[in-house]
This record gives C-alpha cells, sequence and structure tokens, in this order.
C-alpha cells in the first residue's frame, strides 16, 4: 500500500464538518444543519435555527385577540387553517361560547382539506428530495385544486384566516359542496397513482425502507407527534384522543404504523389523505343550518386565568397556553409548535446513516420552518 | 386517574407540596429544588407514569421568572401541569428534565434563550434563535430600543 492510500484511509477515520443549508433545497426553508461526517457516516448533527425568528410569541403579548389569529397563519403556513382554529378554540373555551353545528362542520371539513393539501405538498416535494421531478407537478397539480376552493371561499388560498373567535369570518361559498364533492371523486383516481410513481417505486423503497429508525419508546421521549409519530407506533391523534370541533361525530381511522422508519413515515402521510377525504365524505351532504359566527364583543378579553388546547396539525400536535390576566391582550401565549419539537429528534435518528439518507430523513418529517423559528 | 385521584396522588408523594385544581387540569405547585424529584417520580411510578413531557413554557411573573411543565400519560391518558418559580432575576437557576425526557433539550433550551432562566445538568445549553448580543426578550422588562412593541 503506498503512502498516498495510507493518508486517505487515515483521513477518513477523522471527522469533518460541513454545512447544510441554510439555502440548500432540501431543507425546505432556511434551516441549517452543521454535519459532522465521518467518511459518508453521519457522526453528529447540530441544527441552528432562528433564521426566520419573529418572536410571535412576544408580539401576541401587545396585540388583540382577532388580531392573533393572523399570525398563527404565518407559524405553519400549510397548516394554516387548523392553527387559527387552535386560538379561536381557546378563546372560545376560555369565553365558554357555545358555537353552533354548522361552524364546527365547516371548520372540520377545512381542517382535513388542509391536511390533504398539506400531505399533497409532502408528497411533491419529498418525491422531488430524493429524485423523482414528475412528483412536484403532480403534486402541486392536485394541490391547486383545493387551493382554489380555499380562495372562492375565503379569499386567500394558503394563508386563509377564515376563522375568528366565535366562528368563521364569512359563511360558504354557495359552490362549496359541489365543488368538494368534484375534488374528492377527482383525488380518489389521483391518489393510486401518487402509488404508482412513488410508493412502488424500486429506487424510492431502496432509499427509505430501513432508514431512519424510530423506536416507540424514543417517540414519546423526544415527543415526536404527527405522522411521524403515528410510524412509529405512538398513538397521538388529538382528533382521536381529544375530539375537538366535529371530529367526535365522524369515523376514522388512527393511520398507525409500528416500523418507525422513513417509508412507513411517509406511508402514513399517504394513508391519512384517505383517512381525512373519508371524513370529508361524511359531512359535506349534511352540514347543519344555522348561524356562521356568533356574535362577540367587539373587545374580547379573557377572564384571568390558564387555558390549553390541543389540535392535530398536518404535522403534530399543535398546542396553545393562554395566561391571561383579563385584559384584552395576553399576559403570556405559549405555542407548542409540532416541527420545533420534531427537529430534536433528527441527530437522534441519523446518526450512523450516509449522508445521502439524511435528506430522505429530514425530508419524511416534514418540516416547515417558521413552524420551528416563529 | 381523574383531578382529584391525581392531586391525592402527589398528596402521598409529599405532602408539603400546594396542589389545585385548575379548570382543566391538576396543577402543582414545586420549589425549583423539589422540581427534579417530583418529575422522576412522576415518569417513573407505574400508577402515573407521566411518560410524555408536552411542553415547557417560561413566563415572567414580573417579580418571578416561572416555568410551567404539562405532562402527559401515554398509557392513562391523564395529565399535569407543574409549575415552579423562582425570584432570583439574575442568575436563575432550575434543574434540568432531560435526563428523563430527551424532548426536554430542545425546549429548555428555548426557555433559557427568551428567558435567560439556566438549566444545571443540561447537556447543552446555548442560545437557540438569537445570538448572545441579545437581551432575552419574553421578559417583561426587556426593551427593544428599534421594533418598539408596546402594550
Amino acid at each position: 500500500m503506498d503512502i498516498q492510500v495510507k493518508e486517505l484511509i487515515a483521513d477518513e477515520k477523522q471527522e469533518y464538518i460541513i454545512n447544510m443549508g441554510p439555502q440548500h433545497p432540501s431543507t425546505h426553508g432556511v434551516l441549517r444543519l452543521v454535519v459532522s461526517l465521518q467518511g459518508e457516516i453521519v457522526k453528529n448533527i447540530e441544527p441552528h435555527i432562528g433564521y426566520i425568528h419573529r418572536g410571535i410569541e412576544k408580539m401576541c403579548e401587545s396585540i388583540t385577540y382577532p388580531q392573533i389569529i393572523h399570525l398563527t397563519d404565518r407559524m405553519d403556513y400549510l397548516s394554516a387553517h387548523i392553527n387559527n382554529e387552535a386560538v379561536c378554540l381557546t378563546v372560545e373555551k376560555a369565553l365558554e361560547v357555545d358555537i353552533t353545528d354548522r361552524i364546527k362542520v365547516i371548520r372540520t371539513i377545512m381542517s382535513e382539506l388542509t391536511r390533504i393539501q398539506s400531505h399533497q405538498l409532502f408528497w411533491a416535494s419529498y418525491g422531488m428530495d430524493l429524485g423523482g421531478q414528475t412528483c412536484f407537478f403532480y403534486g402541486l397539480r392536485d394541490r391547486e385544486k383545493i387551493l382554489d376552493i380555499f380562495e372562492e371561499t375565503c379569499g386567500g388560498r394558503m394563508l386563509v384566516s377564515y376563522n375568528c373567535p366565535g366562528g368563521l369570518m364569512y359563511d360558504i361559498h354557495p359552490n362549496f359542496q359541489q365543488r368538494v364533492k368534484d375534488f374528492i371523486k377527482y383525488f380518489r383516481k389521483a391518489l393510486p397513482e401518487y402509488d404508482t410513481i412513488l410508493t412502488g417505486n424500486v429506487i424510492f423503497r431502496e432509499r427509505s425502507i430501513g432508514i431512519g429508525p424510530l423506536t416507540l419508546k424514543d417517540a414519546v421521549s423526544y415527543g415526536v407527534t404527527g405522522p411521524s409519530g403515528r410510524a412509529s407506533g405512538f398513538s397521538c391523534d388529538v382528533r382521536k384522543h381529544e375530539p375537538y370541533s366535529a371530529y367526535d361525530r365522524v369515523n376514522f381511522n388512527e393511520v398507525i404504523y409500528n416500523e418507525g422508519d422513513t417509508y412507513h413515515r411517509y406511508l402514513a402521510r399517504i394513508e391519512e389523505m384517505r383517512e381525512s377525504m373519508n371524513i370529508i365524505e361524511q359531512l359535506i351532504d349534511n352540514i347543519p343550518e344555522g348561524s356562521y359566527a356568533i356574535k362577540m364583543k367587539p373587545i374580547i378579553k379573557l377572564p384571568e386565568g390558564e387555558y390549553f388546547q390541543r389540535v392535530e396539525t398536518a404535522r403534530g400536535e399543535l398546542d396553545v397556553f393562554i395566561i391571561s390576566d383579563g385584559n384584552k391582550n395576553p399576559f403570556r401565549l405559549k405555542f407548542r409548535s409540532p416541527n420545533f419539537v420534531n427537529l430534536g429528534v433528527l441527530n437522534h435518528i441519523s446518526k450512523g446513516f450516509k449522508i445521502a439518507d439524511l435528506v430522505a430523513i429530514a425530508g419524511s418529517l416534514d418540516f416547515v420552518i417558521p413552524d420551528i423559528d416563529r | 386517574m381523574n383531578k382529584i385521584e391525581l392531586g391525592e396522588f402527589i398528596k402521598s408523594t409529599d405532602k408539603d407540596l400546594e396542589i389545585k385544581e385548575g379548570n382543566q387540569f391538576t396543577e402543582v405547585t414545586v420549589p425549583p429544588l423539589k422540581l427534579f424529584s417530583l418529575a422522576k417520580q412522576l415518569k417513573e411510578r407505574e400508577e402515573v407514569k407521566f411518560d410524555f413531557l408536552v411542553c415547557i413554557s417560561g413566563i415572567d411573573y414580573g417579580a418571578d421568572l416561572g416555568v410551567v411543565y404539562h405532562l402527559r400519560s401515554t398509557v392513562y391518558e391523564h395529565t399535569i401541569v407543574l409549575k415552579t418559580r423562582t425570584s432570583d432575576r439574575v442568575t436563575p437557576k432550575l434543574d434540568s428534565v432531560t435526563e428523563l425526557w430527551a424532548t426536554a433539550e430542545f425546549l429548555e433550551r428555548e426557555v433559557y434563550d427568551l428567558l435567560g432562566i439556566k438549566f444545571t445538568n443540561h447537556p447543552d445549553l446555548r442560545r437557540l434563535f438569537l445570538d448572545s448580543s441579545w437581551g432575552f426578550p419574553l421578559r417583561k422588562d426587556y426593551v427593544d430600543d428599534i421594533n418598539i412593541v408596546t402594550k
């Protein structure tokens, strides 16, 4: 063996450090991962976050509750409607407002549409991360149909801001029910395409099965919720365990796998789209009559106390914790955002895998960076 | 366990603790020195098994700095709230619970970053979102000259 080859082998035993991000396409935003490598093997990952930290929790302390709703859109922008709902439910719980069945049902349908479009974008970008360009076009093509439905009813496409304390901003558009039904009919046919293109693809399966496994014990300890947690067998669906809005009156399955690898985190999201369609189908034909908004006082003041509300966003459990001192602004408002907590597990599950697998693992946790930074 | 049974359980482990039945959960006020031992018992005792640390919220009460822990059991589906306070605003210190719940590593770093509460025995306590030139923005006496936010 000549000296040069010996030196190369010696070098491979040394760790070296590279930056992945903050402008790396597969981090889906400004997330910087400082990766220690030994050859190709990942030894340690240190996430550096805060590039778009806006201090939403601090801003909330100086604005009123109806204003806070519009800030929550900007956390997890793919679950915008569900974030709005979380704050509204907390305020309604504190004021003991009884909202009508119509509001509950419309909110549930909207939440599920939001979940579907979020998972569609996950599928689209995840396929592209792993080298399947077609996925991106197919995914966005279908997502556009949901965004059009949003635009017609809410005015906004992504940051809908459709909820307000006490109900909804406006009633649904007359076309809403028909368009949702058309979409479900269309998407039932389109979803098997997703499986044909990506789920059954040999290259994709080779790159995802058995990669980045997370055990149930670790999933609970790291607090990994949402589809990522459920792929490890952690039954954490808030819609099942603590139903809010109209989830107590629909039948659906909590998607649970026990393998906990990248492939099953992906599969959990695909299955969730099917369950979401089931939920919408049960509700869309019988939206109850009634008022779409309860009249609230012009200045909303929460009684002194502490209020806690859980909701299930497309990425996991979002908790809103409000401490009120009786004023029109919260004394302290805390968001437990699912992405921030899920990021904590990335180092643990990526250790020992190759740097190329890191893209697959990080993608399967489906990060939305503004939700991490807040 | 329901709220009352949980309260009784806490009483049986340490009768000095202040227990309040909140409108949603049982709330226990713990002195900082007892925090870790109580948390350890709540996690490890088979009757309660609080294996999921939901969130850690740091709060500036004005005179005191406080931290609120929401714990849940994935086995029994019950929730408890631990509250602790320290009146030391210059070098506030609490025990870290990272040993018990891995998720605490990130959550405690966030609290340190935004409120300046130090957690002893934390494996890697550094600023998270902001760099070291910032103050602690979630404190009520924080003044930001550039982006003036007034209540």
